[in-house]
C-alpha cells in the first residue's frame, strides 16, 4: 500500500489500502489467538492515547493493540475541562509531543481535531473518533468483520440505521463500505440524517421495512440518549418501533444477514435486546477484531519500513 | 499651519471623478483642490485615487476587556492602514458598551487614535436581550447606532419596544438618525451550529446552522420596521434569501439599510474543509449562490455598505478545534483590496459603499464621506487600485493575525491615509 503517515478519515484510504490493512489484520488476529499474544514489531515505539472524550472501550482497544505489538503506551485523559482551563489544543499537543512519542491516538469531541493536531506535532496521528465526523478504525473493524462472514463485499447491501446525523461511525462506514463495492443505505427519519447528502455514495430511506428483507448487513447505531433535550424523535419507544431493529423485523432478515452495532448498545432502543444475542449478531466479534485492526493500523503508520516489507511478504 | 499636497491622483467623491491635486492643512481641512498645487510637503499619488476616507460600520476593537486580541490603538492603526478614517466600534466588549461610563471610556481611548472611533451601544443591558439599555442617556453621550451585535435580540416584544423607544429620542440628536442595527440570528435554530449548514457541513461532520436562522430574523425585523416605522440596519447580510427580502423591503419604502462583510462576498463554506477555525465566523461563510447574491445586492444597491466585521482573536483562541474556537476574522487591512478584487462594480460605486453611504448611515457626514473640496474635512484615503500584493498574516498591524486571506493575492491597496489633515499612513506604513 502507499506510505501512510496519518489515518484521519476513511477517505484517506483507497480500496487497495483497505484490502491491505484487512489482510494484515488477518495476521494479527492469528497473533491475538496465540498463547502469548505479543510480537516485538513496535518495540521501542511509544503510542500516546490522548482522549478528550471518555471512551473506555476505544482506549482499551488501542492500548491492547499497542501492547500486543510491544509498543509503550502513555495515557492522557485530558477531558473536556482542559479547554475551559484556558490551555489551547496546541499547547496540550505540544506538551505531549515533547515526551518523545511516535504516534498519537486522538479522541476528541470536536470534528476536525486531528487535522488541527497534525500541524503541531511530528508524531503520526490516528483518529480515534472526532465529534460526529470520522472513526476510521471502527470502520476497518466493521469491514473486516463483514468480510470474514460474507467474503467479498462487492454488491452487498448494508443498511446503516438510526442516529446517522450524530454518528462518526456512519460517516466512516458510508465511505468504507462503498469503497469496498457495497451498496450503502441510510435508514432514519430526517431529523437523524445530515442536512445534505449531496454527493454521498449512499441511498436513503425512512422506512426500514422497505429494505429489511434484501440487506446483507443491518448496522444499528447508538442513539444519543444524552441529547434528548434536543430530541429528534418524540420518544425512544416510538423510535424503537418505527425505526429500530425490532424482533419482528429481525425475523424478516435473511438467514445469513449480519446484525452489527459499534457499541455501546442501548438494548430495546435501536435494537431489541434479544436480537442482539442472536447468532447472526456479530457485535462482540467487532470488538475483538477492533484490536487486530488497530494493530495493523499502528504497524503501518509507525512500524519500520523494513519490518513492513517482511510483513508484506508474509501476507502475500 | 503646515500644509501637505497630494499630487497626481484622480479625485473621486460623491460628485464624480476628476484629475486634481489636493492640499490639506494640519488643522484638519482641505485647503485647495486643483492642478499644479504645491505645499510645505507633498505625497506622490500617481496612478492613485483620492477618496473621502473609508468608513466601517462594523468593527470589534476588543477594548475594554480583551486587550490581548486588540486595543483601540492597534485596531485604529489597522483601520488607518486600510484607508478608514472612521470605524464604528461594536459594543460586545467586557464589560459591554451598554452604559455611558463604558462608552465614555471608549471615546476617551479613541481620542488619541489614528482614526475616529465611533462607539455604538448595546440595545439591551449586558446584551442579554432582557431589558433596554439607557438609550436616551447613550444618545446624549453621542451614540447613534444601537446593536447587541454578536447576538440578535431574540425577543420580539423587546425589539419592538427598542424600535419605538429609539424613534422617540430623535429630538436629542438633531439631523442625525438613531439606527437600530441587528445581528440577525435566531438562536433556537442556530444553536450548536459552527458553520453554514449544507453540503460541506454534512460532509465535514461539523454541526451547521441553516441560512434560515438569519433569514427568520431579517423577516421579523422587516415586519417590526413596518409596524414601528423606525430605522433598522441589517448587519453582515450573508444569504441570498436575506438579500431578496431587503430588496423587497426597500421597494416597499421601508426605512431599512444593510451592510455586507467582505468575507461574505469573497469566501465560501468550502474554506472550512481545512477544519481551520480561521474560517469560523458568524454569520458563517455561505455557499457560492449566496456569495453571488450578496455581490448582486451590492451592485444593485440593495446592500448599502461594505463593512468588515473585523474580529480579532489572540492566536491561542484559534488554536483549537473548529467547534471550540471563537467566531470572527480580521478585515480592516484587507477590506478595500478584497472588495476591489472580488466585486465587478465601478470604482465610484465601490467607494460609495465603503465611504459616503456608511458615513450617512452612522450619522458621520459632517466629518467623513463628504466632498473633496476646499473647506471640507481632510479625512482622505489615497488608494492604488491596480497594485497586486499578497496578504501576510504575520505582517498585520492588528494585534491578532486571524486573517482568512493569508497567502492570497489581491489587487488594489491603500497607499496613504490622511486623518484630520495628518498623513497617518504613508506608502503603506503607519506613521504612529
Amino acid at each position: 500500500m502507499k506510505a501512510l503517515r496519518h489515518l484521519l478519515s476513511m477517505d484517506d484510504l483507497d480500496r487497495d489500502d483497505i484490502e491491505y490493512l484487512l489482510d494484515l489484520t488477518e495476521r494479527y488476529v492469528e497473533v491475538s489467538e496465540r498463547k502469548i499474544p505479543r510480537i516485538p514489531a513496535l518495540r521501542g515505539k511509544t503510542v500516546a492515547l490522548v482522549f478528550f472524550e471518555d471512551s473506555t472501550r476505544t482506549r482499551v482497544s488501542f492500548a491492547t493493540a499497542a501492547g500486543r505489538l510491544s509498543a509503550d503506551t502513555l495515557g492522557f485523559d485530558v477531558g473536556r475541562s482542559s479547554v475551559n482551563k484556558g490551555e489551547s489544543l496546541r499547547d496540550t499537543i505540544e506538551t505531549i509531543s515533547a515526551m518523545g512519542i511516535h504516534c498519537i491516538v486522538l479522541r476528541h469531541f470536536g470534528a476536525g481535531a486531528p487535522w488541527r493536531v497534525r500541524e503541531w506535532t511530528d508524531a503520526s496521528i490516528v483518529n480515534g473518533g472526532d465529534g460526529r465526523n470520522q472513526h476510521p478504525t471502527q470502520s476497518l473493524a466493521d469491514l473486516f468483520t463483514a468480510r470474514q462472514h460474507l467474503g467479498d463485499l462487492d454488491g452487498r447491501r448494508i443498511a446503516i440505521v438510526g442516529d446517522i446525523k450524530n454518528s462518526r461511525v456512519a460517516r466512516s462506514n458510508a465511505i468504507g463500505f462503498s469503497k469496498m463495492g457495497a451498496e450503502v443505505i441510510f435508514v432514519a427519519p430526517r431529523t437523524l440524517l445530515p442536512a445534505s447528502l449531496e454527493g454521498w455514495p449512499v441511498k436513503v430511506t425512512h422506512n426500514l421495512d422497505e429494505v429489511i428483507e434484501s440487506i446483507d448487513v443491518c448496522y444499528l447505531l447508538r442513539m444519543q440518549l444524552e441529547r434528548q433535550n434536543d430530541a429528534a424523535v418524540p420518544t425512544l419507544r416510538e423510535f424503537h418501533h418505527e425505526f429500530g431493529l425490532t424482533t419482528a423485523r429481525a425475523d424478516r432478515l435473511r438467514d445469513d444477514a449480519l446484525i452489527m452495532h459499534p457499541g455501546p448498545m442501548n438494548r430495546d432502543v435501536e435494537i431489541a435486546g434479544v436480537v442482539a444475542d442472536r447468532p447472526n449478531a456479530v457485535i462482540t466479534e467487532q470488538v475483538s477484531n477492533g484490536v487486530a485492526v488497530r494493530m495493523a493500523v499502528l504497524f503501518v503508520l509507525i512500524g519500520s519500513r523494513l519490518d513492513l516489507v517482511e510483513e508484506q511478504s508474509a501476507v502475500a | 499651519m503646515r500644509t501637505l499636497a497630494i499630487r497626481g491622483a484622480t479625485v473621486i467623491d460623491a460628485q464624480g471623478s476628476r484629475r486634481a491635486d489636493v492640499v490639506v492643512g494640519d488643522e484638519g481641512r482641505i485647503l485647495a483642490v486643483g492642478s499644479g498645487l504645491t505645499a510645505d510637503s507633498s505625497l506622490d499619488a500617481g496612478d492613485c485615487i483620492v477618496s473621502p476616507g473609508l468608513v466601517d460600520l462594523h468593527v470589534h476593537l476588543r477594548q475594554p476587556g480583551n486587550e490581548e486580541a486588540e486595543t483601540i490603538e492597534t485596531g485604529a492603526r489597522a483601520a488607518a492602514l486600510g484607508g478608514f478614517t472612521a470605524v464604528v466600534a461594536m459594543p460586545n466588549t467586557d464589560p459591554a458598551m451598554d452604559c455611558v461610563s463604558v462608552v465614555s471610556e471608549v471615546q476617551a481611548l479613541g481620542s488619541t487614535a489614528v482614526c475616529d472611533v465611533v462607539p455604538s451601544a448595546a440595545i439591551s443591558v449586558g446584551r442579554r436581550g432582557e431589558a433596554l439599555s439607557p438609550m436616551a442617556e447613550l444618545v446624549r453621550a453621542g451614540v447613534r447606532i444601537f446593536t447587541d451585535d454578536g447576538s440578535g435580540v431574540q425577543d420580539d416584544r423587546l425589539m419592538r419596544t427598542a424600535l419605538e423607544y429609539a424613534s422617540s429620542l430623535q429630538h436629542l440628536c438633531g439631523d442625525e438618525t438613531i439606527v437600530l442595527a441587528q445581528h440577525c440570528e435566531v438562536e433556537s435554530l442556530s444553536r450548536g451550529g459552527f458553520m453554514h449548514e449544507g453540503e460541506w457541513s454534512s460532509w465535514l461532520g461539523i454541526p451547521g446552522q441553516p441560512s434560515e436562522a438569519e433569514e427568520l430574523m431579517v423577516m421579523r425585523d422587516i415586519a417590526l420596521c413596518r409596524l414601528t416605522g423606525a430605522r433598522v440596519h441589517f448587519q453582515h447580510m450573508s444569504t441570498a434569501g436575506s438579500v431578496s427580502m431587503i430588496r423587497a423591503a426597500k421597494a416597499a419604502g421601508l426605512p431599512v439599510t444593510a451592510e455586507a462583510a467582505t468575507h461574505h462576498f469573497s469566501l465560501t463554506d468550502a474554506c472550512c474543509a481545512s477544519y481551520d477555525p480561521v474560517f469560523k465566523v458568524h454569520p458563517p461563510l455561505r455557499t457560492e449562490a449566496d456569495v453571488a447574491a450578496v455581490k448582486e445586492g451590492l451592485i444593485d444597491g440593495t446592500i448599502d455598505a461594505i463593512a468588515t466585521d473585523h474580529a480579532p482573536h489572540a492566536p491561542k483562541s484559534k488554536q483549537q478545534t473548529f467547534a471550540d474556537a471563537p467566531p470572527g476574522m480580521l478585515g480592516l487591512e484587507t477590506a478595500f483590496a478584497v472588495a476591489n478584487t472580488h466585486l465587478d462594480m465601478p470604482i465610484e460605486s465601490l467607494l460609495a459603499a465603503m465611504s459616503w453611504r456608511p458615513a450617512a448611515i452612522a450619522g458621520l457626514t459632517a466629518d467623513h464621506g463628504g466632498l473633496i473640496s476646499e473647506g471640507c474635512p481632510a479625512n482622505l484615503a489615497v488608494i492604488d487600485p491596480n497594485v497586486a500584493w499578497t496578504v501576510s498574516a504575520a505582517e498585520m498591524a492588528s494585534r491578532s493575525s486571524n486573517t482568512p486571506y493569508d497567502g492570497m493575492g489581491l489587487r488594489g491597496r491603500v497607499r496613504h491615509t490622511i486623518y484630520k489633515g495628518e498623513a497617518v499612513v504613508v506608502d503603506g506604513e503607519a506613521q504612529r
